[in-house]
């Protein structure tokens, strides 16, 4: 079974990151919730709608980018925007070439309007996705993995487009396994591990979830690590050069005068928050190996 | 874990996104537009142009051979006029082109039709535009069914204008030995290019069906070929002609009864009832095959 029992509750105006290793069921969720494919069991709503019984009203709300790029290699972006639009009978094919021409200009494409997509690169095609995607306005955008493939500035821009649709009122649930995408984009996130959701709350609350840790940056790694253990400081992990652990509740200045009292050489010395990664090791109990 | 709970999205109501005029425009539908897109995309490539100007060679090549050796070389029925009559042209290269080269077109526009845009990806994206399920199937066979008629035609066209330059042109005699008058013998010569167009959609829905099973374009016209060859080989084993008249292409050349006079049509019944049936059949197949089928391409 690749996912079981995933109730997401996406506020509107959010932009929301569903996020989990390469494997966790994320795109299998996407392509039930837009009735790509069936679950064995139960049911699946999108925008309140029964899934996939009311695709033919719901969808029209809903701009999605599915499993990277696929496209018509021998039509060219403009073309192709065009065939995707008129596959949907509610939009208007009077307004079809200047939506194509709009949409084409937000991601950056305009230039490329003309060209056969066999030419495009990677990331001129995943900007083509969105641009099918914005063809119309959507009350939802179901992004998967949008920055894949993407180069640096590439992905700047995405995120930046990401941010403005969703200050222009559209919702954005997006798919992603990078961790600094969800802390750049997105104000909400669910974590997917194994097939379960196992978390989702706002980004903020994530990250809260973890006590910041004790760091001490020294090259009397032994001496340090000794003297902690003896204050009481939990979970003490050693690497490159560094010494950290959980404080708890005792005031870190306490611990550097005993560092020092001990002549231990202290090159840095702070508490640190722990990254989103970290918040998410500790809920999957993974890395970005693939989940078995 | 036996089963899998729903999965569900669901946006508050009481917080309305706020929408514009596009929400007016929604309610109107545009039901023939995908139908309009799915000929584009069957016609919007080079690769269909050079099948049809290969088509088109057919009855070229047969007028200028007939041509150059200054007779039909004693070859019977429709061939044997050409010489004498440019319109027979037309008749002779439908005829010819019926076996092999008009199927072998459809095979593979049939068996690309699905099972294309699966291996592209593009399905997934044509499916949550959303297109329907049922709708882009049926746009998928109107298509096909347009284009068995192009295919057709383009051998009619190319015919005629190769039996008018290569060959006299007068009234048309008849398999019945009568003589009917030019534009009647070319009114029948476009009812015969109507038939064989009909011929042709048992086979590019059988051809659909198979593509709808599979993401490889090129096992789905393979399998279709390799279907149309089988049925060709039953249909000439005279010792199980008893499942004779239920094989796609047992009354094909019932066409030729057009030129009778009055024309005789039995035969032309049987095969338009015999192609009607195998369209039912494949396409109720290929719809309970897409309607069914997870996307996961």
């Amino acid at each position: 079974m690749a996912v079981d029992g995933i109730d997401l509750e996406v506020p509107a105006g959010s932009v929301f990151g569903f996020l989990g290793p390469n494997g966790s069921g994320k795109t299998t969720t996407i392509r039930m919730l837009l009735g790509l494919i069936a679950p064995t069991a139960g049911e699946v709503e999108l925008l309140g709608e029964p899934m996939p019984k009311a695709q033919l009203a719901v969808l029209p709300r809903v701009g999605a980018l599915v499993e990277g790029p696929a496209f018509y290699p021998f039509w060219s972006g403009r073309a192709n925007l065009v065939r995707f639009d008129a596959a949907d009978r509610t939009s208007d094919p009077r307004t079809r070439k200047q939506r194509a021409a709009e949409a084409l200009e937000r991601v950056g494409l305009s230039a490329a309007a003309g060209k056969k997509v066999r030419a495009y690169s990677l990331g001129m095609r995943q900007r083509l996705a969105i641009a099918v995607a914005l063809m119309r306005r959507r009350d939802l955008l179901v992004l998967d993995e949008p920055t894949n493939g993407l180069d640096p500035q590439g992905t700047r821009e995405v995120r930046a487009l990401i941010r403005q649709l969703a200050e222009d009122g559209t919702t954005v649930f997006t798919s992603t396994h990078l961790l600094a995408e969800v802390e750049q984009v997105c104000t909400h996130a669910a974590v997917m591990s194994r097939g379960r959701l196992v978390r989702q709350s706002t980004v903020p609350e994530l990250r809260s979830e973890l006590r910041p840790r004790l760091v001490v940056r020294t090259p009397d790694l032994d001496q340090a690590e000794a003297t902690l253990a003896r204050l009481g400081v939990t979970e003490l992990r050693r690497q490159d050069g560094t010494v950290d652990g959980d404080p708890g509740e005792r005031p870190i200045e306490e611990y550097a005068a005993s560092l020092v009292g001990e002549r231990v050489r202290i090159h840095g010395f702070g508490l640190e928050r722990p990254s989103l990664e970290e918040a998410f090791v500790a809920l999957t109990g993974e890395g970005f190996d693939v989940a078995e | 874990m036996s089963r899998s709970e729903p999965a569900a999205l669901d946006l508050p109501t009481e917080q309305p996104v706020e929408q514009p005029v596009v929400e007016e425009v929604r309610t109107r539908r545009y039901p023939l537009q995908l139908f309009r897109s799915e000929l584009h995309l069957t016609f919007g490539r080079a690769r269909i142009w050079m099948g049809l100007g290969v088509l088109a060679v057919v009855p070229i090549v047969i007028g200028v051979a007939i041509r150059l050796s200054g007779n039909s070389g004693g070859a019977e029925g429709f061939l044997g006029q050409v010489a004498g009559n440019g319109v027979f042209l037309v008749v002779a290269g439908l005829g010819l082109s019926m076996p092999f080269f008009l199927p072998t077109a459809v095979t593979v526009v049939s068996g690309e039709s699905l099972a294309g845009e699966a291996s592209l990806g593009t399905l997934r994206t044509v499916l949550t535009a959303p297109a329907g399920r049922s709708r882009l199937l049926a746009a998928k066979m109107v298509a096909l069914a347009v284009f068995c008629v192009a295919a057709t035609m383009t051998v009619w066209l190319s015919g005629l204008v190769a039996g008018v330059v290569l060959f006299p042109v007068g009234d048309v005699t008849t398999l019945s030995g009568t003589t009917v008058s030019l534009a009647e013998g070319l009114l029948r010569a476009l009812g015969i290019a109507g038939l064989i167009s009909a011929s042709m959609l048992g086979l590019a829905a059988i051809g659909l069906f198979i593509s709808s099973l599979t993401s490889t374009p090129l096992a789905a016209m393979a399998a279709t070929f390799g279907g149309y060859v089988v049925l060709g080989i039953l249909n000439s084993i005279p010792q199980i002609d008893v499942i004779h008249p239920w094989l796609l292409m047992n009354n094909w050349f019932s066409f030729a009864d057009l030129m009778r006079d009055p024309p005789f049509w039995d035969n032309i019944g049987k095969n338009l009832a015999l192609q009607g049936a195998y369209v039912v059949v494949f396409y109720a197949a290929a719809w309970a095959r897409l309607t069914s089928r997870d996307i996961s391409g």
